[in-house]
């Protein structure tokens, strides 16, 4: 490992990256960033949010401009002074989210900017064949006509893709294009990555997910806190060695050690179906002290099944008890008062007011203790913060806005905002997403002191390790139908993911 | 106020509570114009500038006249800085307070039903509150964007208060009901400019420090986390639609004791300056972000404006130019701000 690239002996054609540095007023983002991508080749580049990931890409797309430092890209100096610049010279970027038009068509989206015209009208018939040409070469079998909106996020994602081949790039880089994406998805994501490749494309591959840089990747490029801490010549790194790099110090274990659950039963859910059949039929019990995993694909049904047992969304039939009571699901207010709660899967979008602060943010959803009469003083809601914060170990003051702190602080706040009633059932709808691995470690933590105090946990995820290291059993959705619970001892990945893909 | 769900409450809890309440605003009377700062200090050079080139500006009667004239604007506006917390937008108070002033007119008037001014004003309030429930519910039933919902509203409140008496005005009612926007009790408060004051302490108590209030801000800043925190976002939308009715519906009942008279045509682009107020005191269109103590700005620097601009002899068509200049200012300078934060 840390092999520093060397141009002067090794010159190819491709993209050497050489100290670049960038700083936001006093905060260096980037410090001496040096790599290189030879043609043909999948560079993983790897690190915590915040480790500078995003800038270095964000400047070899064009869209930030650096302090210092210079790229050399295909022979030449390449100093791209806006996306639109680094698009001509052949280097693309598939953003996270993704920046297509919902309600224009696939073909149009493909050539937005530089539709074909002929006699002063767009040629369509020769826009949507090149674009379906394009498609075809991916392997993907959709309509050029039809509108990106009604496309799944995955065949969103290759219309990005397509976009950029029809521009002529040679370097694509990619934002984490798996977060949003399951199993066979990030399956055919990969066939095409390698099939690109091998017509000599190069490719800078974001990601979080350190068992997809083993397999896509070529080489792997760890960063820390704007540096480049190492460079491994081949992506079949072990885990812990990785990760160790990105956080800077050692991971003793990633998974806490967990407690065998107590006899009584706290939450029993019955023949539970959803109207719109996203969820068939589910029963399972969670007992006091137990960590129960929900695992499956992309579109199992598995956020829909915790939603419903939240009472966020309706059931069409079936039951659920709390501590034997049977709970009316009307909603939920009644689910928080049966004392089901649930941690919701877009943390931004559904978990905390980003712009309001912690303690408003602890306050909701907690009037009836801060407020016992309806009246909220704003010293009683810095003491309930205070102590939430404490309790979960948030790196933040209670008058400090939400969306100042870092996910797994984020996370942390809407954990701490129902622990303290306490609730009998604590559901957590991927809990780790988008969150900084070493920052994962403390939310495990957290999740198993919760077990541990005494609350049924169910814990839905699409990381395959977290499910299998953090649960007493797990139960396998497919397709919305529930192929199975196996116990901790019995759930292995290959065990799991045959239930799953059944 | 019977926003609140909670139904342990008690009235007699509200009352025991509420010095402690007015305790903590008086300690801290930043807290009540929290965010507020920018607004503020353009209402003070605001009237620095008008005191320094006029000698009528900073006169008690003057400022007593700027109070009489804003009555109107700052009741409506207290409901809408409620309908714009939660991230909605209600262009129907304009007509609102014209179908409540006529509603009031036709009951109570000797020449139609003759049924009292007391009838006259629960009558008119009632059909007020329930044109804002019918918007609530356009919004939270029938999942209408706000601004179309109120927009038919607008419409047909406006619609319903020509069609009571055929388009013609009502002149003319009992002394005592005028004289509340005329006679100054102890020398400078008006009944009507006493309402307004009264009205906007007890909301921004209520905003700042009701369990319910507070939901308002978690609804504006997301919905979605607002519900699946427990908090009742459809029944709190619909009773924040209704208020805001309410609200116009007093404006107009004022508005009628200050002319005398109610017609069909009042209120007619009331809704603007209602929101210009709102917006230029601080709160943000995409909600999550307001306060009554913002409002309370946002109203006395488009009245004073006003005032000032008449007292200076500038024309009615300046007038209306200046005030598009300064919202736009109002608003661009807090973008700029927070920006810059």
């Amino acid at each position: 490992m840390s092999t520093a690239p060397r141009h002067s002996e090794s010159p190819h054609n491709g993209l050497f990256v050489n100290g670049l540095c960038k700083s936001y007023g006093p905060v260096q983002v980037l410090a001496d960033a040096s790599f290189e991508v030879r043609p043909g080749e999948v560079v993983a580049l790897l690190g915590e949010n915040g480790a500078g990931k995003s800038t270095v890409s964000n400047i070899i797309a064009g869209s930030i401009r650096p302090d210092a430092g210079t790229i050399i890209w295909r022979g030449k100096p390449y100093s791209p002074a806006s996306p639109a610049a680094a698009i001509d010279a052949g280097v693309g970027m598939i953003h996270q989210e993704l920046k297509l038009l919902p309600d224009l068509s696939v073909a149009e989206n493909v050539y937005v900017g530089r539709l074909p015209m002929r006699g002063g009208r767009i040629d369509r018939a020769e826009m949507n064949a090149k674009a379906s040409a394009q498609l075809k070469r991916l392997g993907l079998d959709v309509s050029p006509e039809r509108k990106v909106r009604t496309l799944r996020i995955a065949a969103q994602q290759q219309v990005e893709i397509a976009k950029a081949l029809t521009l002529n790039a040679e370097l694509l880089i990619f934002d984490e294009p798996t977060a949003a994406l399951g199993g066979e998805e990030t399956e055919l994501l990969f066939q095409q990555i390698r099939k690109l490749k091998a017509e000599g494309m190069s490719f800078i591959y974001i990601s979080h997910r350190l068992d997809e840089i083993a397999q896509i990747a070529d080489r792997v490029v760890v960063m820390r806190d704007g540096r480049i801490v190492a460079r491994h010549e081949r992506s079949d790194i072990p885990v812990r060695t990785v990760v160790e790099q990105m956080v800077g110090r050692s991971v003793e274990r990633m998974f806490p050690h967990l407690s065998p659950p107590r006899e009584e039963t706290l939450l029993e859910v019955e023949n539970l179906s959803s109207p719109e059949r996203s969820f068939n039929n589910v029963s399972f019990t969670v007992k006091a002290g137990e960590i129960l995993g929900i695992a499956g694909l992309i579109g199992a049904g598995r956020t829909e099944l915790v939603r419903a047992i939240a009472g966020a969304d309706p059931i069409s039939s079936g039951s659920v008890r709390v501590a034997g009571k049977p709970v009316h699901l009307s909603g939920p207010a009644a689910a928080i008062k049966a004392g089901v709660v649930l941690v919701p899967e877009d943390r931004k979008a559904q978990g905390v007011v980003l712009d309001q602060t912690i303690g408003e943010n602890l306050a909701f959803g907690n009037f009836d203790h801060v407020a016992p009469k309806g009246w909220v003083f704003p010293k009683a809601v810095q003491k309930f913060a205070e102590a939430g914060i404490a309790r979960l170990g948030v790196k933040g003051k209670p008058g400090q806005a939400v969306s100042k702190l870092s996910g797994g602080n984020q996370q942390k706040v809407i954990i701490a905002k129902w622990v303290s009633r306490p609730p009998k059932v604590f559901i957590l709808d991927e809990p780790t997403r988008g969150i900084d691995v070493g920052a994962r470690a403390a939310i495990y933590d957290v999740i198993a002191d919760l077990a541990r105090s005494g609350m049924a946990v169910v814990v839905v995820s699409s990381d395959l390790e977290e499910v299998l290291g953090l649960s007493h059993r797990v139960l396998v959705l497919s397709r919305g139908r529930q192929r199975g619970i196996l116990d901790r001892s019995d759930a292995s990945n290959v065990a799991v993911m045959e239930l799953a893909t059944s | 106020m019977a926003v609140s769900n909670d139904a342990s409450e008690s009235k007699a809890g509200e009352l025991k509570a509420a010095p402690g309440a007015q305790g903590a605003t008086g300690t801290k009377l930043s807290a009540l114009f929290a965010g507020t700062m920018g607004p503020l200090i353009g209402l003070a050079l605001l009237c620095l500038a008008l005191t320094l080139t006029t000698d009528t500006f900073l006169t008690v009667r003057n400022i007593l006249n700027v109070l009489d004239q804003i009555t109107v604007l700052g009741i409506m506006a207290i409901g809408m800085t409620l309908v714009i917390l939660i991230g909605g937008i209600d262009l129907s108070v304009g007509s609102v307070l014209a179908l409540a002033a006529m509603v009031m007119g036709f009951v109570a008037h000797p020449d139609y039903l003759n049924l009292g001014l007391a009838a006259g004003v629960i009558a008119g309030l009632v059909v007020a509150g329930l044109c804002g429930l019918v918007s609530g519910l356009l919004v939270t039933v029938t999942r209408l964007p706000p601004f179309i919902a109120t927009l038919a509203m607008m419409s047909v409140a406006r619609g319903l208060a020509n069609m009571i008496t055929d388009g013609s005005q009502i002149v003319g009612f009992p002394d005592w009901f005028t004289n509340l926007s005329i006679i100054r009790h102890f020398g400078f408060l008006s009944v009507t400019v006493g309402l307004m004051m009264v009205l906007a302490i007890i909301f921004a108590i209520f905003l700042n420090y009701r369990a319910t209030g507070r939901s308002l801000y978690a609804i504006g800043g997301s919905a979605e986390v607002a519900r699946l925190s427990g908090i009742p976002v459809k029944s709190l939308t619909n009773w924040v639609y209704a208020i805001c009715g309410v609200l116009a519906g007093l404006a107009g009942i004022v508005l009628a004791a200050r002319l005398d008279s109610v017609q069909p045509s009042s209120g007619l682009g009331y809704e603007l300056d209602t929101i210009a107020a709102v917006v230029i005191g601080g709160a943000s269109l995409s909600g999550g972000v307001g306060s009554i103590g913002g409002t309370a700005v946002g109203v006395l620097i488009i009245g004073v404006l006003r005032n000032g601009l008449n007292l200076l002899g500038v024309s009615p068509f300046i007038q209306q130019v200046v005030i598009g200049v300064v919202i736009a200012l109002a608003v661009a300078t807090d973008t700029w701000r927070r920006r810059a934060q």
